[in-house]
């Protein structure tokens, strides 16, 4: 395992004619987090989805440049199924199945085959305590999903995307539409993920960037402006269109 | 068009009052010296009365600081911009303290001493206000080649605060039943010797301020 999760280089990417993606190089670091941040529409919903190829069933979506994950490019003859099981994604709004708790966790599991009971009940119990769940859903496992409140929702779509045991969290914008406190303790979760994880996160919410990553890339009408180590960007910035924007004076 | 625009409007406003906290803190300085040299005690009391108004702009500037930090969660410039209002109001609080004690020097020295005052402590209280005025363009410009001046205008009141003290020093052997009085001359130009470190302090913020770097003046 190599210093870095994923390492791209010039990454273009288009929609149709409209280019989304400007020569994106970047490395991102393994077991650590990485904010993207930027206005709406600069391609960093766009990047991250590149990182577990989920553009590429949108049609007339064209790329060059390379993603190598783990030294391997995952553009050219790369299992696209494969590349998902080590990388897990969580979206912005919690998206459990109509199952029971138990089911929604050992979902991708099943997937991957595995029956023994004893087994999958040992997975739910640690996913779900990695996704700091399991003391509030314990005593209801098997109990519907979508009867959790939405925080709760979100931690259980973590705890699906942990079973896996991916290496990779890919979010995206993944506390919009939660309230405060749950907001805080998803926070929390991801910063003792990265103990194990190497965690990608897209936010609209500059100061939760500030809060849980180690580094911070600035998205700008798809270029990459700026990506350097968090406490330097948010505190002094080498782009001016960074500064103004972490400072709130557009976007 | 900023997006920001009270939040802007706000900044301008603590840095107008910091400004004319400075003024302020100029003035008393020049009163204070003049008192010395007029053997003035009411204007000189007068100091010392007024000083607890300095504590209050200080702590009014800090309030305001502190409240915007936590309204509006201000990062890189502004939030250097928000800390450095903080350290300059403490600098400018300390530098109207110095300005008070020599007024409390000129109470202690009386209206009926007879020693001559060393001019050098009018000359060094000029470059001083001097460099109060250098100090709040700089601040207010975000120039930092006047932010560096400074600290050549600090070096010449201390050669001057060396010369006094060697003067001083001398007048000690010669006068040694004036050496109360002596004393308190000494103090006194200690006093604005410390008052223009001060306002290199403040060059240092500003350098901060548009550089995102400490800079030590001093050097």
């Amino acid at each position: 395992m190599g210093n870095y999760s994923y390492e791209v280089e010039n990454l273009n990417l288009w929609y149709g004619d409209n280019q989304a993606l400007f020569e994106v190089s970047m490395k991102i670091p393994y077991r650590e987090v990485t904010a993207i941040i930027g206005p709406s529409g600069c391609g960093k919903s766009t990047f991250l989805k590149m990182l577990n190829r989920m553009v590429e069933m949108i049609p007339k979506v064209r790329v060059s440049g390379t993603i190598k994950y783990n030294g391997n490019n995952i553009l050219e003859n790369y299992r696209a199924e494969e590349l998902r099981t080590n990388v897990g994604m969580v979206f912005q709004h919690p998206n459990p199945f109509p199952k029971s708790i138990y089911e929604n966790v050992i979902y991708g599991v099943r997937i991957q085959g595995i029956r023994n009971k004893k087994k999958l009940d040992e997975i739910v119990e640690k996913s779900l305590k990695q996704a700091a769940i399991w003391d509030e859903v314990k005593d209801r496992l098997h109990t519907s999903a979508t009867g959790l409140s939405g925080g709760q929702q979100q931690r259980i779509c973590i705890a699906r995307a942990l079973a896996v045991e991916p290496d990779v969290i890919l979010m995206d914008e993944p506390t919009s539409a939660l309230d405060p406190i749950s907001t805080l303790k998803v926070e929390e979760l991801i910063h003792d993920l990265k103990d194990k994880y190497t965690i990608v996160v897209v936010t609209h919410n500059m100061q939760q960037a500030s809060r849980i990553s180690d580094q911070t890339a600035f998205f700008l009408n798809g270029d990459l402006v700026e990506f350097d180590k968090t406490d330097k960007i948010f505190s002094n910035p080498m782009d001016k269109r960074t500064e103004d924007y972490i400072s709130g004076k557009f976007g | 068009m900023t997006t920001r625009r009270f939040f802007t409007e706000e900044l301008n406003e603590l840095q107008v009052k910091i400004a004319e906290l400075a003024e302020d803190t100029k003035d008393v300085l020049k009163k204070s010296v003049d008192a010395l040299f007029e053997k003035d005690i009411d204007s000189a009391q007068s100091i010392i009365d007024n000083d607890h108004f300095f504590n209050q702009k200080e702590q009014m500037i800090n309030e305001t600081a502190m409240i915007l930090i936590a309204k509006q969660q201000p990062v890189a410039t502004d939030l250097r911009r928000l800390i450095i209002a903080i350290k300059i109001s403490a600098d400018l609080e300390r530098m109207a303290d110095h300005a008070k004690n020599i007024a409390k020097s000129t109470k202690r020295l009386g209206a009926h001493h007879n020693i001559t005052i060393n001019p050098e402590i009018r000359e060094m209280a000029n470059l001083a206000m001097g460099m109060v005025d250098i100090a709040k363009k700089a601040y207010e410009t975000e120039d930092i080649s006047l932010a560096k001046e400074l600290a050549s205008n600090d070096d010449k009141i201390d050669e001057k605060y060396g010369e006094v003290t060697r003067e001083l020093l001398e007048e000690t052997a010669n006068n040694p039943q004036q050496i109360q009085h002596i004393m308190q001359m000494a103090f006194t130009s200690r006093y604005i010797e410390r008052y223009a470190d001060h306002i290199t302090n403040i060059g240092e913020s500003i350098f901060y301020l548009v550089k995102g770097v400490s800079y030590d003046l001093n050097d």
